[in-house]
């Protein structure tokens, strides 16, 4: 790093030491955080910068009321704080975050809450407390309990829900890798067998085995290489609840919201000169959230904008061109495939190849609406 | 009806016993900042609106309205069939995620922005379970 360039301006511990059976891991990271917040004389909304281990800086930034554009869970054991420090110096110096807080806490004699190494806190969490009791099936039934919110609020149909897994299965047409590539009706996707109303299955994500791998480096060194470069034009990420009853807005992803602007300024372009565009569609709502929380439309005109082929081959905004988590592949955490099919398109390469990409936005969620980060990336290096 | 055997039972931590002492006792309990008024959920001991340290225990009308939901069609060794797992407003503010139980699960008996009220079973003598049902009882 730049040596000097970065501070500590506020530290503490948790009010107490040894043995603290009132308090739960989540507490403990929480107790010391606000100490900390004291010592600096900060507030929770003065904060842009969350990492912790042990709890997820998603829960963290959460239960402490923080929205950080950067944030760290990076957990390789007791040494992870250093690793942290290390990581905010750089995120501060690249502008990606301005103020960020390092939380630990560990109920390690009493054990309550008690989460262990990334650990989603077992049943004393507050998601096992408050979501658990209630039969969710995993993302199916959690991903998708915004939507009919949604659907009241823009007047988005039912038919615009499936265009969505209809149009992602054209770019998969002319995908060897895809998962699926035979045609799909509207009326096909509507009357799939229904997995939680009102998605049907073939607006849920595929279940498959894969998984990618990418390669970064200087911009100097960057035409050293076999490849074109494929320069990283802007970046932005946040995460708001783990707890999808707690979203601030169902209708619209603030993590998405906070990312996608960050990312838009980071590499200061505007939507007109976004020449191909992937969202994270783990379900076929997703890609209305990213569009209108993206910016690229306005809110409730995402679904008629896809059903109308804008997204679709030939159309204006070509989206999601490997066929997407509905049809190419979905191995869990799909944002890798996204990514990977972004650099396809920079690079020209894609097996359905838009014209002239030049620039590429590439979207991703994490858990269910808990996280997001947004790539920006293109075929030239601005001057 | 729900086999609440097969649900897994919560652990309360010292910061969320209160709610569930609350269930126990027919009450649904929330948390208001002495400093901002600000009223949340889930609890923890302090508002995540300001960080103040001074909040108070409160219990809540019980009255919400249905925010949004899905009809899960796979099967769950608790339920018996087709249940709503939902998103209720309640009418403090909050939000929190719970079945609409006592009503025909399909989308005709669940309209949006319907009139909910809570309702507690018990899972366990430790554990009783916030469920919203239309107001007025069974239909």
């Amino acid at each position: 790093m730049k040596p000097g360039s970065v501070a500590i301006v506020g530290a503490s511990e948790t009010t107490e030491l040894g043995k603290v059976p009132g308090m739960s891991q989540i507490q403990l990271h929480a107790d010391a955080a606000l100490n900390a917040l004291a010592d600096a004389g900060l507030k929770p909304s003065d904060i842009d910068g969350i990492a912790c281990a042990g709890e997820s800086p998603t829960g963290m930034a959460h239960y402490l009321g923080i929205v950080p554009t950067w944030a760290d869970g990076t957990s390789v054991g007791g040494c992870s704080f250093m690793l942290h420090v290390r990581h905010a110096a750089a995120a501060i110096n690249e502008g990606l975050c301005k103020t960020v807080l390092i939380t630990h806490g560990e109920s390690g004699r009493s054990g309550v809450g008690r989460g262990g190494f990334g650990g989603r806190g077992g049943g004393g969490s507050l998601s096992a407390q408050f979501e658990g009791l209630y039969g969710g099936m995993g993302p199916t039934t959690a991903f998708t309990i915004p939507f009919l919110r949604y659907m009241k609020e823009t007047g988005t149909t039912l038919e615009q829900l499936a265009s969505v897994a209809v149009v992602q299965r054209r770019w998969a047409a002319d995908n060897p890798r895809a998962s699926y590539r035979d045609p799909l009706t509207i009326e096909d996707v509507m009357t799939a067998r229904m997995i939680a109303y009102p998605f049907t299955k073939l607006e849920c994500c595929l279940v498959t085995d894969g998984g990618g791998a990418l390669i970064l480096t200087a911009a100097e060194r960057a035409t050293d290489f076999p490849t074109p470069p494929v320069y990283i034009l802007g970046t932005g990420e946040s995460v708001e609840t783990p707890m999808i009853s707690q979203m601030e807005d169902l209708t619209s992803s603030r993590a998405f919201r906070v990312s996608g602007r960050k990312a838009f300024d980071e590499a200061g372009i505007g939507h007109g000169e976004v020449d191909h565009l992937m969202v994270y569609d783990a379900f076929a709502h997703l890609p209305f959230y990213g569009l209108e929380d993206l910016g690229f439309c306005k809110r409730g005109e995402a679904g008629p904008f896809i059903e109308e082929g804008n997204t679709a081959p030939g159309g204006s905004l070509p989206m999601n061109t490997n066929g997407g988590g509905l049809s190419y592949m979905h191995s869990g955490m799909y944002g890798m495939y996204a990514l990977q099919e972004s650099v396809r398109q920079v690079r020209g390469t894609a097996s359905a190849q838009v014209p002239d990409v030049n620039i590429s936005v590439c979207h991703g969620v994490g858990g269910m609406f808990a996280a997001s980060g947004t790539i920006i990336m293109g075929n030239q290096r601005p001057t | 009806m729900i086999d609440k055997s097969r649900l897994p039972a919560p652990t309360p931590t010292p910061e969320t016993e209160h709610f569930w002492q609350g269930a126990l006792k027919g009450e649904l309990r929330l948390q208001r900042c002495d400093e901002c008024s600000e009223v949340y959920f889930p609890p923890r001991p302090f508002c995540p609106a300001c960080a103040c340290r001074s909040v108070t225990v409160f219990a809540a009308t019980g009255k919400a309205t249905l925010l949004s939901y899905v009809i899960n069609h796979r099967p769950h060794p608790a339920f018996d069939g087709p249940y709503s797992i939902a998103v209720v407003e309640l009418e403090e503010g909050p939000r929190m995620m719970t079945n609409i139980i006592n009503v025909e699960q399909v989308p005709e008996a669940l309209p949006l922005d319907m009139a909910l009220e809570v309702v507690f079973e018990p899972l366990s003598d430790k554990i009783s379970i916030p469920y919203f049902q239309p107001v007025g009882g069974a239909s």
